[in-house]
């Protein structure tokens, strides 16, 4: 089975729509939404009712920092663009989307893949995988042996061996990956909607269970389109301008 | 579904495996090798087959094969592992005749393994006890190998342990590499990098950089190349066999006696070439296994510098300083962008000539076309070359007073052509050379010589006359259809 993991779609409907379509044409047969439905971008219901569709079909879902924020309200703590940006989100979404968001699970578990927004070790408190002291933490922390990630939005492979030493690595779009049996693996696949490695197009990861190989994509999108929504709306400017320089 | 734990890494009561074992669908026909590190089994597939395989995967039913199996020397040797696991990695990852083709690979939670293609023919490993070998032998063997490891750079593989035990020729005599256990892919996961604090390598012929823990140039496999070169012209080790680091790092200050001191024959362009190979510093070597399977293959066109000449060993003061420079010394290759930007940075551009046909406008644009590709890569080495036609039958005839007339006068056509770029972007230090092919086929002769060279773009001019082209058919656009690399056909 090939699964399709995509993380940190941040309402950005263009982004999301052109990494299904990818997806599609590379034989994905299952999807899984690693959280981050919602926030940043322009389109956030539209992005929601997708991935609820998805998961009435039987596709894989777990909750983001984002997701749980606007399906709980903004707190008062938060920097007020982050307050803003949570009350318009709010204000889009009808009452069935927002229980959606408030329902999703943590974690997900498929085989010996484990499905997280954040990391293993503590998946509500939103600690960010920054290095490789973070990610032997989480990969520790579970007996999984292939986590997938989002939070993070730069794509990034870390690798545990059965001697304790661990590795990191930055891929390279297409290039199958063996995922070898051998090792621990803890993917991020990189962010859909809101790009920050310097590139502007989409990211997901593709897994093949069968092979064992993972393989990162990126797909060019019309983010002109997205930034247009988000500058239309009158959310924050910086929102709209980072998603041309992805950063 | 099965949940494994790290504690699986040595199978739990494993049945040795003898001939007739089935193993995932794969059945061991007969040990045919025990190496250091790993059985070789040749198998057959019964029953489909299975472990873990690309999705991709056609191989032919009547491919030879074989399986790898790790000799695992209890827990305490994460050398086998973790060099079994690169190599269970990186071999799906390469392509080509210069490899054998991966079929299969089996987890360490079970019983770990590669199956892959068997290549029949014998490995360099034994020909090392007849050293020296012919002269003509060396060169032989240095361009096969030189260009199976530029396909395998331009594959962003660096090899990292070239010796003749992992070099493998097939019938045709086509080079194969073996033994992917300490490579590098740039693409891949290097799950050696931080593994161990030793150098890693074969002490004779492990690079300098290696030494120094640089895992990504892929200079370091001409170096070895050239170690093995040495090896086959001299018939001894340039740097002995070290065993410490210590023994190791001599090879940073100590340079090796000229194989012309060791062997009167060598003639002063093989010096060149080896000693070019040896250099400590990765960038005054050749820069790319094609431009060294270039210069192996057309000695006349290898400039011939101090290298050439040398008659000894640099004397002690010269060591002392080189030593004191070594002490410490990190390693000062210029930092890459990646194991095949390397390769393309040193591109081999062919300006295939019509000298005695074209006209001169087409002459001039060819020229200024040819400037403006050279220009942006100070790496690239630019072949002129020109055909000489011959008649299919008859050969013989033709290397005579006229015939060698006509090859003169088109080298003199070629090297007019060529020295305004020559003497503009200061090409005559051995990044130009000069060659008339003969043969019946301008364009059979001229992708051939591409092949052959690994040229990455070939510029030509296009046939101007249009009654020409009719009756003789268009050169180029043959050319365009038959290469495998780029091809630029200027108009006038």
């Amino acid at each position: 089975m090939k699964i399709a993991v995509i993380t940190d779609l941040h309402a950005n409907r263009e982004a999301v729509q052109a990494v299904l379509e990818h997806a599609a044409a590379q034989g994905a047969q299952h999807h899984a939404f690693v959280g981050d439905f919602v926030g940043y971008g322009g389109d956030p219901a539209w992005v929601v009712d997708c991935v609820r569709q998805h998961v009435e079909g039987g596709a894989t879902a777990v909750m983001g920092n984002h997701d749980a924020a606007v399906a709980q309200g903004a707190r008062r703590t938060m920097r007020a663009e982050a307050r803003f940006v949570i009350d318009w989100t709010r204000e889009r979404l009808d009452a069935g989307q927002l229980d959606f968001l408030d329902r999703l699970p943590m974690t997900h578990e498929r085989g010996d893949l484990l499905f997280v927004h954040a990391n293993a070790y503590a998946p509500p408190e939103w600690g960010y995988v920054e290095g490789k002291s973070e990610a032997v933490r989480s990969l520790l922390a579970t007996r999984q042996r292939i986590t997938f990630c989002g939070h993070m939005h730069e794509p990034m492979l870390y690798h545990l061996s059965a001697t304790g030493k661990s590795g990191s690595f930055v891929p390279v779009a297409g290039e199958a990956i063996p995922l070898l049996a051998s090792r621990r693996w803890l993917v991020i696949p990189g962010s859909a909607g809101q790009p920050r490695d310097g590139n502007p197009a989409a990211c997901y990861a593709l897994y093949d269970e069968d092979a064992a190989e993972l393989t990162y994509w990126r797909v060019p999108y019309d983010h002109e389109a997205a930034m247009a929504k988000i500058r239309a709306a009158g959310l924050p400017q910086s929102l709209a301008a980072r998603l041309a320089d992805g950063n | 579904m099965e949940t494994e734990t790290d504690s699986t890494l040595e199978p739990a009561n494993r049945a040795p495996l003898a001939a007739g074992t089935i193993v995932d669908g794969w059945q061991l026909e007969e040990k045919l090798h025990t190496g250091g590190m790993a059985h070789l089994w040749r198998v057959t597939r019964v029953s489909g087959g299975s472990g873990t395989e690309p999705a991709s995967n056609d191989v032919p039913a009547d491919l030879p094969l074989i399986m790898k199996v790790p000799r695992i020397m209890g827990g305490e040797d994460p050398a086998s592992i973790v060099g079994f696991e690169v190599e269970q990695m990186i071999l799906p990852a390469l392509q080509g005749p210069h490899v054998p083709r991966f079929v299969a690979r089996g987890d360490f939670s079970r019983e770990p393994y590669i199956v892959m293609e068997r290549i029949d023919g014998p490995s360099l490993r034994a020909r090392l006890d007849e050293a020296p070998l012919a002269i003509d032998e060396v060169i032989e063997i240095g361009s096969r190998v030189a260009t199976a490891l530029h396909e395998l750079h331009r594959q962003h593989l660096v090899h990292l342990d070239v010796k003749p035990s992992n070099i493998v020729f097939r019938a045709d005599g086509t080079a194969v590499m073996v033994d992917f256990g300490l490579s590098h892919h740039d693409r891949l996961p290097d799950l050696l990098d931080e593994e161990f604090s030793l150098p890693m390598g074969t002490g004779p012929y492990i690079s300098p950089e290696q030494v120094q823990y640089v895992r990504d140039d892929p200079r370091s496999d001409l170096f070895a190349l050239g170690v093995m070169l040495y090896h086959f012209t001299t018939g001894q080790r340039p740097f002995g066999s070290p065993v410490t680091v210590r023994g190791l790092r001599r090879r940073l200050y100590v340079d090796p006696i000229p194989p012309r001191a060791l062997r009167a024959d060598c003639p002063p362009w093989l010096q060149e070439v080896i000693l070019k190979c040896l250099e400590v510093k990765a960038e005054r070597r050749w820069q790319s296994g094609a431009q060294l399977a270039l210069a192996l293959q057309d000695p006349t066109q290898v400039p011939l510098t101090a290298r050439a000449q040398r008659a000894h060993v640099s004397n002690a003061f010269q060591r002392l300083k080189r030593w004191f420079f070594a002490i410490g010394a990190e390693p000062q290759t210029s930092p890459l962008e990646g194991v095949t930007s390397q390769v393309m940075r040193s591109p081999i551009v062919m300006a295939a000539i019509d000298v005695d046909q074209a006209s001169g406008e087409l002459l001039d644009r060819l020229r200024e076309t040819v400037r403006r590709i050279v220009v942006t890569e100070p790496g690239a080495r630019l072949a002129c070359v020109s055909v000489m036609k011959t008649a299919r039958i008859g050969m013989d005839e033709l290397v005579d007073a006229a015939g060698q007339s006509v090859h003169v006068k088109q080298l003199v056509g070629l090297k007019h052509w060529a020295r305004p770029i020559s003497k503009q972007l200061n090409l005559e230090d051995g990044r130009l050379t000069f060659h008339v092919l003969e043969a019946p086929d301008a364009a059979t002769a001229i992708v051939e010589f591409a092949a052959r060279n690994q040229v990455d773009q070939i510029v030509m001019g296009a046939r101007g006359n249009s009654t020409l082209r009719r009756y003789l058919g268009s050169v180029s656009s043959q050319v365009v259809a038959q290469a495998d690399c780029t091809v630029t056909v200027v108009r006038a």
